[in-house]
């Protein structure tokens, strides 16, 4: 499997850990709702890190604080010691890129297109470079072409070329956003439950992949509620619950919190639309 | 295709039958035309003899033999027929040339029937005709669907391709020539229902994706050949303005219509006020022509007017969508159609009451002299290959050469980044935004450049038309570019000059209608909507958009894609 070779994502041996992300006193309200409050996280450089919490407790919310989605009530954001510039297309520049819960590509361009869509970016023609086919234009149709068939080698769609975004099976769909993502050069990735309505197996993969990612030298942080998952993956792992943070700390100390239990499972089920079973399974596996 | 309640046991039996009055009605509309269709000569082209059939007939013979010929070949059986067999749908032709047959000898009823004064006047042949068609589209219906035509997936030797891409542009100019020589009415729609017919008959033979895989392999030779046919055209009208005027007129509006397709067809962004940008390019033009009511006294050589005109556009292009570009939507098609009517206002009232004299209010800047473009006067008719032809083919080759440079732009625009980044926005707008595209950047440079586009046009407008009145850019003008674009087929080039051509063409042609033509149009675009969103000529993503649930579609789509990669990357993959 070919592995990108970007400058930016090559850097795999990470000695000391440098502040990436530094969000601090993150608050986003609508009207009187405080669907974010005052939450603070840090994400170092080739880091994991888990966002965990029940159904509504401001995660993706938080996401959209981050990635410019939203502009935060108050509070700051800072990326690699710069204050986050608040348009989203300005974000994924300085080296933030995300995926989204509800699959968002381009439905009816191919893989190769979405992924290229990502590479926009990072190319600078413009519309003279294009009308009269001058070098620049050239070159970088070359590179950006390359770079989308390397990243869907990487996320394993390398056959997928041609397909329709729109034609591929769900779990791949997930994949070719990733693609999609990296192909912004990020430091950082931001991942909205990436394993949502994934099977055991396609949820194997997809943890696969965001190991190799990490290995690239990028730090990810991780929305999810598949406990094992995360657990598994992650570094540290902050829980969110109506929109405070509940807890940080390493996945073992966090998995078995009593608070962050009883935030699951003590809840209303009607509240957890599916999702009530994943905390009990992660708990017994450990008793 | 429409479902007959007969089960395909029951359908293979009734094969031989239906192949046989398919035959026998073919056969019949092919014989028609011994017989007089008509008793008044003047009714159409003179279809009042016996045994001299008239043009028009003879066409429709051509439409008859095709219908027999597909209806007849599979009789051959398999085994003698080989590959010829599978290359084409063979019941899929059939079909549409009975039906193709059956209106067209419609049509000509009708039209006998009203040019000549009750349906009296009508003699037995048209009603052969029709019988024979209708019995031929009987048996088409009761045949077995045709499979996928493998024409498609043929791979002829190049002299071939090119052969048949010169001998079918040849072709359209001749037809083309031939439809505008027509007289006005039912003649000239006559012999557009039996072209239409005859060109469903080839697509649905299976001829178009021979031809598309033709047209991609020889992408050079095709545009230079319609380049040359193009230029050709004026060499058909024998020196005659009538005709190249109306032609001259179509390519202005088409060109106007091809900036427009930016930004519909591209960005999917409505604009209901797109002629004003065609205005101020004319407007622009007509101040700097030195013309005698021109308000400027300065009169710079043509490039550098059509250079002002369209930077003058583009600056309008930019003031205008600053502000609207924030909404979307229905919103943004009100402001752009607020804003074409403020652009003709103020164009009325820059008549030196108030502020400065620009435009001499309502009247215009008439009296725009021809061009003199590099010592080549525009108003002279030229003499080449010892034809001549008028002022108008001047402006028809200028034009052309504009066209040229717009078709460019449209394409290359179109497959760049900058054109990924436009599908983007039309597919998913915040995640373009979230995936760094700069939707409001790439939003401004379409409405720009498209304005830039229209200005250009306009520019030579202005002397075409020889003056410039702010009523030549109402509403309903913008409402025609937006049909254009959306008739034929948004995103696509040939959809759009086709759509252009058709919106300006029959009204020309069909005078008669005069009355009833918005109507007609009216009815025209509901149908469109309804039937075919996509427009003529669709463009394979935006016929995606229209059938989001069609997952066949995506299918065939798709298979296309890849059949097409394969075809230029013939080696493998290595990654």
């Amino acid at each position: 499997m070919a592995t990108p070779t970007q400058e930016t994502t090559g850097a795999v041996a990470v000695a000391e850990r440098s502040l990436l992300l530094d969000a601090r006193s993150v608050t986003m309200q609508f009207g009187g709702l405080k669907a974010v409050n005052d939450v603070s996280l840090q994400v170092h450089t080739g880091e994991i890190v888990g966002l965990i919490g029940p159904n509504g407790a401001g995660k993706t919310t938080f996401f959209n604080c981050l990635t410019g989605l939203y502009r935060p009530t108050s509070g700051s954001v800072h990326f690699a010691g710069e204050e986050l510039p608040p348009k989203p297309r300005q974000v994924v520049r300085v080296g933030m890129a995300r995926t989204f819960q509800n699959i968002r590509l381009f439905h009816n361009m191919t893989a190769l297109e979405n992924v290229m869509v990502g590479r926009y970016c990072r190319t600078r023609s413009n519309a003279l470079d294009a009308v009269f086919r001058l070098p620049r234009h050239r070159r970088e149709e070359v590179e950006s072409t390359e770079r989308a068939q390397e990243l869907l080698d990487f996320v394993g769609l390398g056959k997928a070329t041609d397909t329709l975004s729109r034609n591929l099976p769900y779990g791949d769909q997930r994949r070719l956003e990733i693609a999609r993502a990296l192909a912004t050069d990020p430091r950082l990735l931001l991942l909205d439950e990436p394993t949502a309505g994934m099977n055991p197996q396609e949820t194997r993969q997809a943890e696969d992949l965001i190991f190799r990612i990490r290995d690239l030298g990028l730090a990810i942080l991780v929305i999810e509620h598949d406990m094992r998952f995360i657990f598994n993956l992650c570094d540290r792992v902050c829980c969110l619950v109506r929109g405070e943070v509940l807890l940080e700390g390493p996945g073992q100390v966090v998995q078995n919190d009593p608070r962050v239990i009883e935030a699951y499972i003590g809840m209303p089920a009607t509240d957890h639309t599916g999702q009530p079973d994943e905390p009990e399974r992660g708990e017994d596996g450990n008793a | 295709m429409i479902k007959l309640p007969i089960s395909d046991e029951q359908l293979q039996r009734l094969q031989l039958p239906a192949r046989i009055a398919g035959i026998v009605g073919s056969a019949l509309m092919a014989g028609s035309i011994a017989v007089p269709w008509s008793y008044d000569p003047d009714a159409l082209d003179d279809m009042s003899f016996a045994m001299a059939p008239s043009p028009l007939q003879l066409h429709f013979l051509v439409l008859a033999l095709l219908g027999l010929l597909a209806f007849a070949v599979p009789l051959l059986g398999r085994k003698r027929l080989g590959k010829l067999a599978r290359l084409a749908a063979w019941n899929a032709a059939a079909r549409t040339a009975a039906g193709g047959g059956a209106v067209v000898a419609l049509v000509a009823i009708a039209a006998i029937g009203i040019e000549a004064g009750g349906l009296v006047n009508t003699e037995p042949g048209v009603w052969v005709a029709l019988a024979g068609g209708i019995l031929a589209l009987a048996g088409g219906l009761l045949l077995p669907p045709s499979p996928e035509p493998g024409l498609g997936r043929m791979k002829p030797p190049r002299w071939v391709q090119i052969v048949v891409i010169v001998v079918g542009l040849a072709a359209v100019v001749f037809a083309a020539a031939y439809a505008l020589s027509l007289s006005e009415g039912g003649e000239f729609f006559l012999f557009a229902a039996l072209a239409v017919a005859l060109v469903l008959v080839l697509k649905e033979w299976g001829a178009f994706g021979w031809l598309s895989i033709a047209a991609a392999d020889n992408k050079r030779v095709l545009v230079a050949a319609a380049f040359v046919a193009a230029f050709s055209f004026p060499f058909t009208q024998g020196g005659s303005d009538a005709n190249m005027s109306i032609a001259a007129q179509v390519l202005v509006f088409a060109a106007t219509a091809m900036g427009l397709n930016i930004v519909i067809g591209l960005v999917g962004l409505l604009d209901l006020g797109y002629i004003a940008f065609l205005g101020a390019g004319a407007f622009t033009a007509a101040m700097l022509s030195g013309s005698a009511f021109a308000t400027i006294n300065w009169e710079p050589p043509f490039w550098l007017t059509a250079l002002i005109a369209a930077v003058v556009a583009a600056i309008l292009g930019l003031l205008i969508g600053t502000p609207t570009l924030r909404v979307s939507g229905d919103y943004l098609a009100i402001v752009t159609l607020a804003f074409g009517e403020i652009f003709r206002l103020t164009m009325i009232n820059l008549d030196g009451t108030d502020g400065p004299n620009l435009t001499h209010g309502p009247n215009g800047i008439p009296g725009i002299p021809n061009l003199n473009f590099f010592g080549f006067y525009f108003g002279d008719p030229q003499h080449l290959f010892g034809i001549e032809t008028g002022r108008f083919a001047n402006y028809f080759w200028l034009m052309l050469l504009v066209m040229a440079f717009i078709i460019l732009v449209f394409t290359n625009l179109n497959r760049s980044r900058i054109g990924r980044g436009w599908v983007a926005i039309r597919e998913d707008e915040l995640a373009a935004e979230a995936m760094g595209v700069n939707t409001f950047a790439l939003k401004l440079l379409a409405f720009a450049g498209g304005a830039f586009l229209a200005g250009l046009a306009g520019a030579v407008r202005a002397h075409q038309y020889t003056s410039v009145v702010p009523e030549q850019f109402v509403f309903l003008e913008s409402a025609f570019l937006v049909a254009a674009v959306v008739l034929g087929g948004m995103g696509t080039v040939m959809g759009v000059i086709i759509g252009a051509t058709i919106l300006k063409v029959l009204p020309e042609k069909l005078r008669f209608f005069e009355d009833y033509r918005l109507l007609l149009f009216g009815l025209l675009m509901v149908f469109m909507m309804r039937f075919r969103p996509e427009g003529i000529i669709a463009d394979e993503r935006r016929q995606l958009e229209f059938h989001a649930d069609d997952e066949e579609l995506a299918e065939e789509v798709e298979l296309e894609l890849i059949a097409w990669h394969d075809h230029y990357n013939p080696e493998p993959k290595g990654h």
